[in-house]
């Protein structure tokens, strides 16, 4: 760091005016999630007449055991359940067929093997936005709704891992494979007992980019999970909002808000170099 | 590329992609085919068959008004939440470059909203201007403005706007912070030695050093603010008011599940995948240009 402690960096005033410059932003960044929190830990009478306190009341066990046992239309516990499967799911399935898919093109050659490879790059184009309502049919046909293969199986249908696989397995040298081979190893062999190994990291860097993704899925499960024990946690609060006029129900809504931030934040944070490793790697 | 080492055998490869194949197969090609082919379609009215009309939903939806209407709706809203979310991003990253120690820290605290689903960001901000409870409402309310997002369609676009890219702030940040951390200190110092004062350096130095960051944000953050924001809107406007925050993608919800006109939507489909296939072209364009950079 030290040829980085030269002239240009600021001191006295300017460096404080730097930090404050940096605090400001944060502030600004924190300050919805502050005020959802408060609102967790208050009464409803204390919301609905504005303006609402801005510092935790003591509510705060009894907001949250409210929203995970009884919720408002299922118990906030349950679509945490739903979500966990969601994005794990998720995240194992896709890296589990692009780590085979991968290897397969890599080491192998094979008819279609071209074919293959673009068809694969076809599918980095299309978000599952794009093809909502005919995927909605197949999933409906196959009699998915309202279940877990339905929420996971058509968000693992892209490519995006298994390009990150190819373009790994491509930097693995040669040798390895050419001391597999002589040694009579069988490619599978090979596969589980070096090259996994060998990718422990871009696996759980994927993961970590992958958990996120699924954990937090909107429009897909809205679509397809009409049933409340089925929603999950993300897409679950905005069905916890009453139509009409009614008052919602401020303390629970904003305890489940805060409840879906949980888990994926503490990935974010708890791996934050895997995390900066997957984004960058999966935006290459 | 390619590698020099290969196994041999034929059956197992394709007994490896296999799973891959099936599943991109059933829940990917055949929707998006699905999509294309019932574009050229209207159901009747009862339902039971569908009509030919070739290019006809085309042809409709580019002389509806609504769908015009849509299509600057998006144009307005990508570039704002791509312009307020990159703008705030930089304008941290850069003063976290600026600092010898503590970057680390800052970079912590401002990496998780990246981890914040936008259908959650959404219910926030909606919370925070709630016209009945929420706090900034009351406090607006107090300096004599009337915030009501539910009936004024500007205010309803400025909210979406914000809490779209609120969420997006940290992704921008780690990148703008790589990227200005990549750039030689020695070439600012000299800068600096010429006595270029630091608006001089940012402007003529850095933010050109900058640029394939820059860039490559400004497609990723344009891409996003297309399909991810779905939950934004969903929770904050539904869409409204009189369809002022209605984008694109949202539309292709509206009009397919909500209005069950699934000809138009497949149409809206087909029209939203030429938009996404340019913009992944000119990204993948960029990116091999920038590998000779």
């Amino acid at each position: 760091m030290a040829e980085r402690n030269g002239m240009v960096e600021r001191r006295g005033a300017g460096l404080w005016l730097t930090h404050l410059g940096l605090i400001v932003g944060i502030a600004f960044i924190f300050f919805p999630i502050w005020l959802a929190f408060v609102a967790s830990t208050v009464e409803q009478q204390d919301i609905v007449r504005p303006p609402m306190p801005l510092l935790p009341g003591d509510q705060f066990f009894a907001n949250y055991a409210r929203a995970l046992t009884s919720g408002v239309n299922a118990p906030v516990s349950t679509m945490l359940l739903n979500s966990l499967v969601m994005a794990v799911g998720i995240a194992l399935g896709k890296i589990a067929i692009s780590l085979l898919s991968a290897f397969a093109i890599v080491y192998f050659r094979f008819p279609g093997r071209r074919l293959f490879f673009w068809l694969i790059f076809l599918t980095l184009m299309l978000p599952v936005e794009v093809r909502i309502v005919p995927t909605y049919e197949v999933i409906a046909n196959f009699g998915m709704l309202n279940s877990y293969q339905g929420l996971i199986l058509p968000l693992i249908a892209s490519a995006t891992a298994t390009f990150l696989f190819r373009q790994f397995f491509m930097t693995v040298p040669d040798e390895l494979a050419e001391a597999a081979r002589v040694d009579g190893a069988k490619p599978m062999r090979f596969f589980f007992d070096i090259l996994l190994p060998m990718s422990r990291t871009n696996i759980a860097a994927l993961f970590v980019i992958l958990f996120i993704y699924g954990w937090n899925q909107y429009l897909w499960p809205l679509l397809i999970t009409t049933d409340p024990e089925m929603n999950t946690i993300v897409m679950g609060i905005k069905q916890m909002f009453p139509s009409g006029d009614d008052i919602a129900d401020w303390p629970v809504i904003m305890a489940t808000s805060l409840l879906a931030m949980v888990p994926p934040v503490l990935v974010v944070v708890g791996m934050q170099r895997l995390f900066v490793r997957g984004l960058v790697e999966s935006e290459k | 590329m390619e590698k020099r080492v290969k196994f041999k055998g034929i059956w197992l490869p394709i007994l490896l992609v296999l799973p891959q194949i099936l599943i991109t197969a059933v829940f990917f090609f055949y929707p998006a085919g699905q999509a294309i082919w019932q574009s050229l379609f209207i159901p009747d009215p009862f339902g039971l068959s569908m009509q030919w009309v070739g290019l006809g939903n085309f042809e409709f939806l580019l002389s509806d008004r609504y769908y015009r209407a849509s299509f600057v709706t998006t144009a307005v809203f990508s570039i704002l939440v791509t312009v307020v979310s990159m703008g705030v991003a930089l304008y941290l990253a850069v003063l976290a470059d600026r600092l010898v120690r503590g970057s680390g820290t800052y970079r912590t605290l401002l990496i998780w909203p990246y981890a914040v689903a936008p259908a959650v960001a959404g219910v926030l901000w909606l919370f925070m201007f709630n016209t009945r409870v929420g706090v900034v409402t009351w406090y607006l309310g107090l300096l004599g403005y009337d915030w009501n997002h539910v009936l004024n369609e500007g205010e309803a676009m400025g909210l979406v706007v914000i809490a779209s890219a609120w969420g997006r702030i940290s992704y921008n940040f780690l990148f703008f912070l790589a990227g200005l951390q990549a750039i030689p200190r020695s070439v600012i110092e000299a800068a600096a030695i010429d006595g270029a004062h630091f608006w001089t350096r940012f402007r003529t130095i850095v933010f050109p050093l900058l640029s394939p960051t820059t860039f490559f944000l400004l497609v990723v953050n344009i891409i996003y603010s297309f399909f991810e924001t779905f939950g934004v809107i969903h929770t904050i406007t539904s869409g409204g008011p009189q369809q002022a925050t209605t984008i694109l993608v949202y539309k292709v919800y509206s009009d397919g599940f909500v209005g069950q006109d699934l000809g138009s939507s497949a149409a809206q489909s087909v029209i939203l995948l030429a938009i996404v296939s340019l913009l992944t072209v000119v990204q993948f364009k960029y990116i091999e240009r920038r590998v000779h950079y």
